[in-house]
């Protein structure tokens, strides 16, 4: 028997005998943030490809999401704070090394940008619209023109923002399961395709859906292929990775994990939407409210999974 | 300047002195701690060995807290020291989810604390209050680069672990085995 005992009167909460210091505001915004990110990624590729007509909810509704999803995240990130009337500190540094500075600075960037975007559209989308100020016509105007550059930057910070959820975690090097570079394109590769089902979701027009349900499709694809690889990448690694791993291999997240997030979240909705490609009738909210509903529990799962993974001393 | 702290394992009896003295130097708020004692088991009944680890901080050189936090409340002083600015620190967490020693902890306050090495006595020419307070004089504290310091000389003839160097921290607590 070998065991390691605490004998001081340490029982801080919150840290022993398990990490629990995120609670439900991290992951909630880090599914917030992805679904934002994929929105508004999509949103500028399919302007600069010149497909705005073609996809009319991918350009111009569901962006209407996207600064909901992140006032909501930037709202939930702010709960979590325990200093909060200190939170103007993340704006007055640049801190390179720090992951969760390029977030506060990457968040303060394309809350604005996502706003500027459905401004653009507003009196598209509800023609009945009037900006009553004679200079936010012409910033309109100003935005209209250059909305093909504005699409490209968008899609930039959608990809920082993406990849940044799954860095603010990887960067821990004290939490195996967190601790590897997998995680930035898997939650990239996650909160597209959760934004590409919040769009099929929305979207009134078959067509439209279908081009929509071929790229998520591959999506779904490399995200299962990205978590075959972060467990083989954990079950050759160090004694601290396959602990980590056997969490979800025989451990306390075995069925949340392979059933809610892999088979419900991404093979159940990868087969609905093929059958809907191949013309079978599938209701159009049944694929997305899974995908939604597993990348949710994916970051719900990461975030405490990970915490509770530790060096063995 | 490097200050490093040695801690004797085979003179530890696990009585938790330094871990009170550390509560009432630093105010320490109930029910938390700066430093604990982590008593460890191994082998089987009753062929078993004990040994007593007095924990804290482990002021690293390579300190992933200092690294991830986005405002620059933890920092570090000279002599290696890492701290923390209250007034400068958010809530965010981030340093408590980078310590591999689970060594630092959400103050009341909301502003994170840990172990400063008790600077505010070292300044002076003290000891940490846990170095002083110790009854079996197991906790060597002093700089590394100093050869006559107390760390220097209890690691000068005795074998000795740091927690965790896998994890690539750099740790500065020297554990006499």
């Amino acid at each position: 028997m070998k065991e390691e005992l605490f004998v001081s009167g340490r029982n801080i909460p919150n840290i022993d005998p398990f990490l629990k210091i995120w609670h439900w505001q991290i992951p909630l915004y880090l599914f917030l943030g992805g679904l934002a990110a994929g929105i508004l990624f999509f949103a500028g590729y399919f302007v600069v490809r010149g497909k705005e007509k073609e996809m009319q909810t991918a350009v111009k509704w569901a962006p209407l999401l996207a600064p909901i999803a992140l006032v909501l995240g930037l709202g939930a990130l702010f709960w979590d704070l325990k200093h909060k009337l200190y939170f103007w500190q993340l704006y007055t540094t640049i801190r390179l090394e720090s992951p969760m500075g390029w977030g506060a600075w990457t968040l303060m960037i394309i809350t604005p940008l996502s706003l500027i975007w459905v401004a653009s559209y507003m009196k598209e989308i509800f023609p009945w619209w009037d900006w009553k100020f004679k200079l936010l016509d012409k910033f309109e105007a100003f935005v209209i023109k250059y909305r093909v550059p504005l699409a490209w930057v968008m899609m930039i910070y959608a990809i920082i923002l993406g990849v940044y959820t799954g860095i603010l975690l990887s960067a821990f090097n004290a939490r195996p399961l967190w601790n590897t570079s997998i995680l930035g394109p898997l939650f990239l590769v996650s909160g597209f395709s959760t934004g590409l089902a919040a769009t099929i979701w929305m979207s009134k027009d078959a067509a439209e859906r279908k081009v929509l349900s071929q790229i998520d499709l591959v999506f779904i694809f490399v995200e299962i292929f990205l978590i075959i690889h972060l467990f083989m990448g954990f079950l050759a690694g160090s004694e601290t990775s396959i602990e980590a791993a056997n969490l979800f291999l025989g451990g306390p997240f075995t069925v949340s994990f392979w059933v809610f997030v892999v088979l419900l979240g991404l093979v159940f909705p990868a087969v609905l939407e093929t059958l809907e490609i191949w013309g079978f009738h599938v209701p159009k909210w049944l694929p997305a409210v899974l995908i939604l509903f597993g990348g949710l529990m994916f970051r719900f799962i990461m975030v405490e999974a990970g915490q509770i993974t530790r060096y063995l001393y | 300047m490097r200050y490093a702290m040695a801690i004797d394992t085979k003179k530890c009896v696990g009585c938790g002195d330094c871990v009170v003295a550390c509560q009432t130097e630093n105010n320490v708020p109930h029910g938390y701690c700066r430093d604990w004692i982590v008593e460890r088991v191994d082998g089987t009944y009753p062929s078993l060995s004990l040994e007593f680890r007095s924990e804290r901080c482990n002021h690293c050189d390579n300190s992933p807290c200092v690294r991830c936090c986005p405002t620059g409340a933890s920092h570090i002083v000279d002599g290696g020291v890492v701290l923390v600015t209250p007034h400068k620190c958010i809530g965010c967490g981030a340093c408590i989810e980078s310590c591999p020693y689970d060594a630092r902890y959400p103050h009341p306050e909301g502003h994170v604390d840990k172990c400063t090495f008790c600077i505010h006595r070292v300044e002076k020419g003290q000891n940490p209050a846990c170095v002083d307070v110790c009854p079996t004089n197991c906790l060597h504290f002093g700089d590394l680069d100093d050869p006559n310091s107390a760390v220097s000389l209890a690691l000068k003839d005795r074998k000795w672990k740091v927690l965790a160097p896998e994890a690539g921290t750099k740790p500065q607590l020297y554990f006499l085995t």
